[in-house]
């Protein structure tokens, strides 16, 4: 099984430089909105090169230390965790039968970890920020578990490849259009989740300066950044899977994978800013009620 | 706990890395300046056009950060008081290594119009070391993309070396600073 080790390794620097590309070109998608010429669509890989070797003096107690690691690893375990390729025993990655209920678990990891180091820094506005955070997180958890257990309900299985394998046989079986209501909830979660912009209180750089990182520098920096492009492009893959069908090559993951990027990019491209009560209240409105319609039918079949 | 768990209190280190190493960095450093949003003068009011849509210094990998744990860059933008100046040795010394400083404005290099003021210092250079200085009383937008194009230059070049001078030299500058900033609070742990 030496090999699995391998795989895993070449599937996390893979998905850092795939998410660093992303954060890259949605800059550059930024930039051609507001009209400008905005940076190259390289620029988070120097901004990363650069915050590895900036030097660092600052002590703030243990989970301070702790919490980028956290926040990597909470990114690495979603990754690692969802098929990728469906079919593919190399690029299944470490699917298995329960895989589903550890990702959940895997995706409020991570920001746990943040929290309890943005609130160790001892910076006010670090503090604050987690507290908007984990509001906001109660709000988009709700419409994402409705959208995401009714569909291992109606398919019968807490497998993402199972998920996958209930899609198989053309694009009218994905789930996207098999059970329309759950994915608008769910990709409207997705919105929540990657904070795009209604729901972007959490890091506010005009409120709240820098948001939970406010006191992390350089190589705590570095980790934290690339533990948050790697957590989006496992999410990214993991909306893929439970809504678009999966994939069965890499070219259709890359397809799919940036279709849904394109709809977060477009949708913060045009939004103002929800504050978190709103955010909260929109979460557990609109989505809640729209999942809602395809769980009862569900159970009613 | 006890508010020593908070800082560190022995002196800045230097670091030595290996030169071919360190042209790369430095490199990737030139290419991502992340300058702190802290305006200490009247200067501070060009910040603004220069990173939005007319002047886009993004384009340039400038952009800027609220926390000065993050930033790289200080602008001295304009007239510095004495008492800004403890502010600004406070974000200077909170900022991480390497760090750089742009003076802005005919005010940083010898007081300006204000040069017989009470209350304005002179020669900013004395107090924190100053990489590249812009001339002018404003420079406009332009100017301030020329003086970071001189930045990136010196960056790259590897003699954009202010934070080195700035440990090796803590007792002058600490001693320049005392004279000037009667009322000496500011603590010295920092870094």
């Amino acid at each position: 099984m030496w090999y699995k080790i391998l795989y895993a390794f070449l599937v996390t620097v893979g998905g850092l430089a795939y998410g660093l590309l992303l954060g890259g070109i949605s800059r550059k998608i930024t930039a051609r909105i507001h009209g400008r010429r905005g940076p190259t669509v390289f620029q988070n890989f120097i901004d990363l090169i650069k915050l590895l070797r900036k030097k660092t003096a600052i002590s703030h107690g243990t989970m301070f230390f702790l919490a980028p690691m956290f926040r990597l690893l909470g990114g690495v375990g979603v990754l690692l965790l969802v098929p990728i390729v469906y079919g593919s025993s190399i690029l299944s990655n470490f699917s298995f039968g329960g895989d589903l209920i550890v990702v959940l678990y895997f995706m409020v990891f991570g920001c746990l970890g943040m929290a309890l180091g943005a609130a160790d820094s001892g910076h006010p506005h670090s503090a604050l920020a987690p507290t908007r955070g984990l509001a906001q997180m109660a709000g988009y958890e709700l419409p994402f578990l409705i959208s995401v257990i009714g569909l291992a309900i109606a398919h019968k299985t807490v497998s993402i490849s199972g998920l996958v394998a209930a899609q198989q046989g053309g694009i009218f079986h994905w789930n996207l259009f098999q059970y329309p209501f759950l994915s608008i909830a769910g990709l409207i979660a997705m919105l929540g989740m990657y904070m795009a912009y209604p729901f972007s209180v959490v890091m506010a750089p005009q409120e709240i300066p820098v948001g939970p990182p406010t006191e992390y520098s350089s190589t705590f920096l570095s980790f934290m950044f690339s533990g948050r492009s790697i957590f989006g492009v496992g999410k990214y893959v993991l909306f893929m899977d439970l809504f678009l069908g999966g994939a069965t090559n890499l070219v259709e993951a890359f397809v799919k994978t940036f279709a849904l990027f394109l709809i977060i990019v477009f949708v913060t491209n045009v939004f103002p800013r929800y504050r978190t009560e709103q955010a909260v209240k929109f979460f557990w409105t609109y989505p809640v009620v729209i999942g809602l319609i395809d769980f009862i039918r569900i159970f009613i079949k | 706990m006890k508010e020593k768990d908070y800082f560190l209190d022995d002196r800045p280190k230097k670091l030595s890395y290996s030169e071919v190493w360190e042209k790369f960095f430095n490199w990737a450093r030139a290419q991502s300046l992340w300058v702190i949003a802290y305006g200490t003068g009247c200067g501070s009011i060009e910040i603004p056009p220069m990173v939005t849509s007319r002047f886009d210094a993004e384009r340039f990998g400038v952009s800027t950060v609220g926390t000065p744990r993050q930033a790289d860059v200080l602008i001295i933008s304009g007239y510095l008081a004495v008492k800004t100046l403890k502010r600004v040795i406070r974000v200077y010394e909170q900022m991480q290594s390497p760090k750089y400083v742009v003076g802005l404005g005919a005010c940083t290099v010898n007081g300006g119009m204000y040069y017989d003021s009470y209350n304005t210092v002179n020669l900013v250079d004395l107090y924190i070391p100053i990489d590249v200085y812009v001339a002018g009383c404003m420079p406009r937008p332009e100017a301030i993309l020329a003086g970071f194009a001189q930045l990136m230059k010196k960056i790259k070049e590897g003699r954009a070396d202010g934070w080195k001078q700035y440990i090796d030299n803590l007792d002058k500058y600490r001693k320049n600073q005392e004279k000037i900033i009667k009322n000496w609070k500011i603590p010295n742990y920092n870094w």
